[in-house]
């Protein structure tokens, strides 16, 4: 009797196939969550697209650059992560999960230094906000948007690492081989659509009318 | 507004009576597939009920039944969007010339303005016969100005205009509801329509002497001194306002706008938002400095200065 | 007839597998997860119905002379907010869907029992926070929470109101995930497709809803909550926000969930149908792709909620359009299910008298509808309660009556025990004839033009009120009258067997109440659903 598959299951090519299934459902969920808040971007943004052109100007895109490179290459880290597993390599495995958590550390702490000169800077909405241009509450919805869709992502990102803490805890445990490695898989997924969801909200906030 | 039980409600408007030749249309067909379910099933529970000494009999599917229940329903809603789309496309469309009241809604009461100055709160007079447009907002949350004998019904946005029309048919009262829910008093914001023979409404309006919105408009057109840049002269710096009224206008960013009552109250509260070409974006905004009353009230003196919209006189005492 | 019910007490079943509070609590049993959710429900179900009896006395004088204007505001919020989201959105699909689907589908679970526990907890955890939003003063929002009322102006518990639907909004996600991939996944050997039972059908369509609708309003409620507690503007039309977004969001969810409110109720009635006339479903395929249409066309109606808040007319006149579309499948059910009486062996046990019941009462309902999609008629009668009459016919005489037929039907799975018929049968027509005289004089009052949501009216509605009160003081009675017996049936009522309706579908190939792992081995399917005819080899 393999240890592995749950009760409810016959064997474990069910099992494999209904919790694959059961993540890309998740994900298609996490794809409606984010896309209201994408919708509610959309209008304001065609409402008023000066503002937030304006407003799109004060993120330091260097660092949202740098902060996608960072993401992708740590989709690349978790990529190759999957595929150690598929090889059986234990310690490569460790040592991809590791790297993809660290990636995942640098990401976070450059978006919390980023919100930090927001703040400095006297760009939180609310009654702090400050901005010497025209329409400062038009403005203002911009930085709305962007710390919410921002704070969502950086929110997954960090229940994303608490799922790598967890592989990496199991794989140190011996619990994935060649023929089970199904949660590094889901995991990978995860991982996979946290980083796409940046890739949207990286242009839409930081390059909107970067070229003129 | 007549007491006592009823069960249809009153047709006041011209609008009322097509709508209710549409709603018993729609009455009729849906109790005939209602009586149709509920007695098939009547007659095949009785008929067909539970006797010991006979087994059910498995029938057959049948495509043809499918696709004919399928379709003769399709045709029949189709019928029915027509005719709605119809009705609505003409009842939202107000006709030249129609008499302009303004309405704000307010937790909880509805202020009614008069092109010549008469305000009502609660109450809208109105004569009989003609059209009558309602420009229509709201100061706080969402409302909606509702009238069931005339059949029409709106929702007052803050921030937004809207417009609706109708033209009275029968002298009398008429229930006025506010139907968006807004808070406490939401079941308190209620008032009456009165229909007047055009006579009377005659003697009704000219009884009044406040002034009208187009003279309260000018005087804080002035006051507000707004006609120091807007009116030409040594510190004009901003476009003049004359016959501009329904065009559209040129912004400074390339794109173009309708000059109507959405633009003008932007204008007021927003400047920065659509600044003329050819303009610097140099004016004021007046947020928190006018209520949307006063707003409106410039607005019917701008409108006014247009050639094509007609000003109302002042009734004769 | 009360014979020594022996069976029960000395054969290992999922009730008595093992004993005491954490055997339940951290259960992993399908069966026992929805008989958690069947006691919560409950629990809820007459929570709202108690704020629904205060909304009723309060109006039946014209003056609001028993409650204070703000009191009754948030009567009738609490009572659509647990109505909706503690009662009806979960009501099916948690308790029969959870009991049934893994049965009917002949597998010993769903796909992620764990995760069907955690639904559970995140229903009781979101239950009990909008308990504390009620307890510590209640909202007045409306279920519907327009803004800038609710984000501005309302001086009640909002935030905590929409944490607590937040996370039931994830209890819901949860459920729909579970029966998705294990209606997928884990069809007993032979189940094809088309040979499942209409029941998986409808909860696979309402599963999809609850997936794809649920997150668009949580992420409202996020923006609601963020507008309150920050004020930046996201609804506030001074500082440049637009109170319309929130209803285009807001609807995007709440118009596919009365989706999810109605295809489980329609699912059940296939197999009451089905059952007590002995027949196989007319048009089995229609049946099942119907509701997937309604599923899908569900998400492309949300507009028709909006025809007169400033909707453009292009837009009005698409969602018109879409709405009488959406009613096309669900009138091809109600001709399948009533030709599917035809020539059959109809029953007038309880489940059969809910289910016809369902039928006509679901008619109603729903061409009512058409009067609403019809745009110049929805001018009128929006904002009415000609509106509350349509959405009660469809939820209260639609699918509650379901929920109960469905709850008698599979009684003696779920419990070993049979119900007294006789009771029974009284409850369903005590509960008929009040639903009828609750809600029938609302439409009328609707066309009239007495507003939603109010508690002082004009006085000549007042007789047509009075009769709804009278109506809902007896449909009060029906809905007490099966906790009453239900209750007493689990100790004196007789032992019921595996199959006391000699009905197919699996679930009544194995004993009642069921082992553990519901079947002795897992079961192979042969036979199309159904199969009532001659040739029928199924039947325990």
């Amino acid at each position: 009797m393999d240890l592995t598959v749950a009760h409810q299951f016959d064997d474990a090519e069910q099992q494999q196939e209904a919790s694959t299934l059961g993540m890309w459902i998740f994900l298609a969920t996490e794809i409606l969550f984010f896309g209201g808040m994408f919708l509610g971007y959309t209008v304001y943004r065609a409402m008023y697209p000066h503002e937030f052109a304006a407003a799109s100007s004060h993120l330091d895109v260097v660092l949202g650059t740098v902060n996608t490179a960072v993401l992708l290459c740590s989709s690349l880290t978790m990529a190759l992560g999957v595929y150690s597993a598929q090889l059986g390599s234990r310690r490569m495995l460790a040592l991809c999960l590791g790297l993809t958590m660290l990636l995942g550390a640098v990401f976070l702490g450059i978006k919390f230094y980023e919100y930090y000169q927001k703040y400095e800077e006297g760009l939180i909405p609310g009654s702090g906000f400050t901005w010497a241009g025209a329409n400062p509450n038009q403005t203002s919805l911009f930085f709305v948007f962007y710390f919410i869709m921002t704070g969502m992502h950086a929110l997954h990102m960090i229940i994303g690492l608490g799922l790598m803490t967890v592989l990496v805890l199991l794989t140190r445990r011996g619990r994935f081989t060649p023929s089970y490695y199904t949660p590094v898989e889901l995991g990978g997924l995860y991982w996979h659509f946290v980083d796409i969801v940046w890739v949207f909200l990286f242009p839409l906030l930081y390059l909107i009318d970067r070229s003129s | 507004m007549e007491e006592g039980f009823r069960l249809i409600p009153e047709q006041a408007s011209a609008f009322a009576a097509r709508y209710d030749m549409l709603y018993w249309f729609l009455t009729g067909v849906c109790g005939l597939f209602a009586l149709l379910i509920v007695v098939l099933i009547i007659v095949f529970a009785v008929r067909y009920r539970r006797r010991p000494d006979r087994e059910p009999e498995q029938t057959n599917d049948s495509m043809g039944l499918e696709i004919f229940w399928s379709v003769i329903p399709a045709i029949l809603v189709m019928v029915m969007f027509v005719w709605g789309a119809d009705l609505y496309l003409d009842e939202t469309i107000p006709p030249a010339g129609a008499e302009d009241i303004y309405v704000v809604g307010k937790q909880w009461m509805w202020k009614i303005q008069h092109p010549n100055g008469r305000r009502e709160i609660n109450e809208l007079h109105v004569p009989v016969g003609r059209a009558v447009k309602i420009t229509h907002t709201s100061q706080d949350v969402i409302h909606s100005f509702y009238i069931p004998a005339f059949r029409i019904k709106q929702d007052s946005v803050p921030g937004q205009y809207r417009t609706m029309w109708f033209e009275p048919t029968r002298p009398g009262q008429y229930h006025l509801f506010c139907a968006e829910y807004c808070g406490t008093g939401h079941s308190r914001m209620i008032g009456r329509v009165v229909v007047m023979e055009d006579m009377e409404y005659q003697t009704w309006l000219g009884g009044y002497t406040a002034e009208t919105p187009v003279e309260a408009g000018r005087k804080l057109f002035v006051d507000l001194d707004c006609a120091s840049c807007h009116e030409s002269g040594q510190r004009q710096r901003c476009p003049t306002l004359g016959g501009l009224y329904g065009t559209k206008v040129q912004l400074a960013d390339g794109r173009t706008a309708l000059f109507d009552e959405t633009y003008i109250r932007e204008s007021i509260l927003d400047p920065k938002a659509k600044v003329a070409a050819g303009f610097q974006p140099v004016m004021p905004t007046f947020r928190g400095q006018v209520t949307e009353e006063q707003i409106l009230a410039l607005i019917a003196y701008i409108k006014s200065l247009s050639p094509n919209v007609a000003v109302p006189e002042r009734s004769a005492q | 007839m009360s014979t020594m019910p022996v069976a029960i007490y000395t054969r290992e079943h999922y009730l008595n597998a093992s004993y005491g509070w954490k055997s339940w609590l951290l259960t992993r049993d399908h069966k026992r997860i929805g008989l958690l959710y069947l006691m919560s429900i409950t629990f809820f179900f007459f929570l709202g119905g108690a704020f629904a009896t205060m909304v009723r006395l309060e109006l039946m004088t014209p003056k609001g002379d028993l409650f204070e204007a703000e009191t009754y505001n948030k009567l009738f919020s609490m009572h659509g907010i647990v109505m909706v989201f503690l009662f009806l959105i979960p009501s099916i699909p948690a308790v029969l869907g959870n009991f049934l689907v893994p049965m009917m589908i002949g597998a010993r679970d769903l796909a992620f029992p764990r995760l069907n526990l955690l639904s559970w907890y995140l229903y009781m955890i979101g239950g009990v926070f909008t308990l504390w939003a009620i307890v510590a003063g209640g909202v007045d929002t409306g279920w519907t929470f327009y803004t800038p009322y609710s984000s501005l102006f309302s001086n009640t518990h909002v935030v905590l109101t929409v944490l607590g639907i937040f996370v039931v909004g994830f209890s819901s996600i949860l459920t729909g995930l579970n029966f998705i991939v294990t209606i997928h996944t884990m069809r007993a050997p032979g189940m094809t497709w088309f040979r499942m039972p209409l029941f998986l059908w409808s909860h696979y369509a309402t599963a999809i809803i609850m997936v794809l609708a649920t997150p668009v309003l949580a992420i409202t409620l996020v923006l609601v909550g963020v507008e309150r507690i920050w004020r930046v503007g996201i609804f506030d039309p001074a500082i440049g926000g637009d109170p319309i977004l929130f209803q285009h969001l807001f609807w995007f969810y709440s118009h596919p969930a009365v989706y999810i409110m109605i295809l489980p109720g329609m699912g059940v009635v296939s197999e009451l149908i089905t059952t007590h006339a002995r027949k196989r479903i007319f048009g089995y395929s229609f049946v099942a792709f119907a509701s997937l249409a309604i599923a899908f066309i569900g998400f492309l109606v949300w507009g028709h909620h909006m025809f007169v808040a400033g909707e453009s007319q292009y837009a009005s006149l698409m969602f018109s359009v879409l709405s009488f579309l959406v009613a096309i499948p669900s009138a091809i059910k109600v001709f399948n299910w009533t030709a599917t009486l035809y020539k059959g062996s109809v029953s007038y046990d309880a489940p059969m008298l809910y289910a016809m019941g369902f039928i006509g009462l679901f008619t109603i309902g729903g061409l009512t509808g058409l009067f609403l999609a019809t745009i110049a008629i929805d001018v009128h009668l929006h904002d009415t309660y000609f509106v509350v009459a349509h959405f009660h016919y469809i939820m209260v005489g639609g699918m509650v009556m379901a929920y109960l037929g469905g709850i008698h039907n599979w009684w003696p799975k779920i419990s070993g025990r049979m119900y007294p018929e006789g009771w029974a049968r009284l409850a369903a027509g005590i509960v008929f004839i009040g639903f009828n005289l609750t809600f029938f004089p609302q439409f009328v009052l609707g066309y009239l033009g007495m507003p939603r949501r109010y508690y002082a009216y004009a006085d000549e509605f007042q007789v047509l009120n009075v009769m709804s009160t009278a109506g809902a003081s007896i449909l009060a009675v029906g809905y007490l009258l099966p906790m009453i017996y239900l209750i007493w049936s689990l100790k004196y009522g007789p032992e019921a067997g595996p199959n006391p309706w000699n009905a197919t579908g699996l679930e009544w190939q194995t004993l009642s109440p069921p082992p553990p792992d519901n079947f002795e081995e897992t079961p192979i399917v042969t036979e199309p659903a159904y199969n009532y005819g001659p040739d029928r080899r199924t039947s325990i």
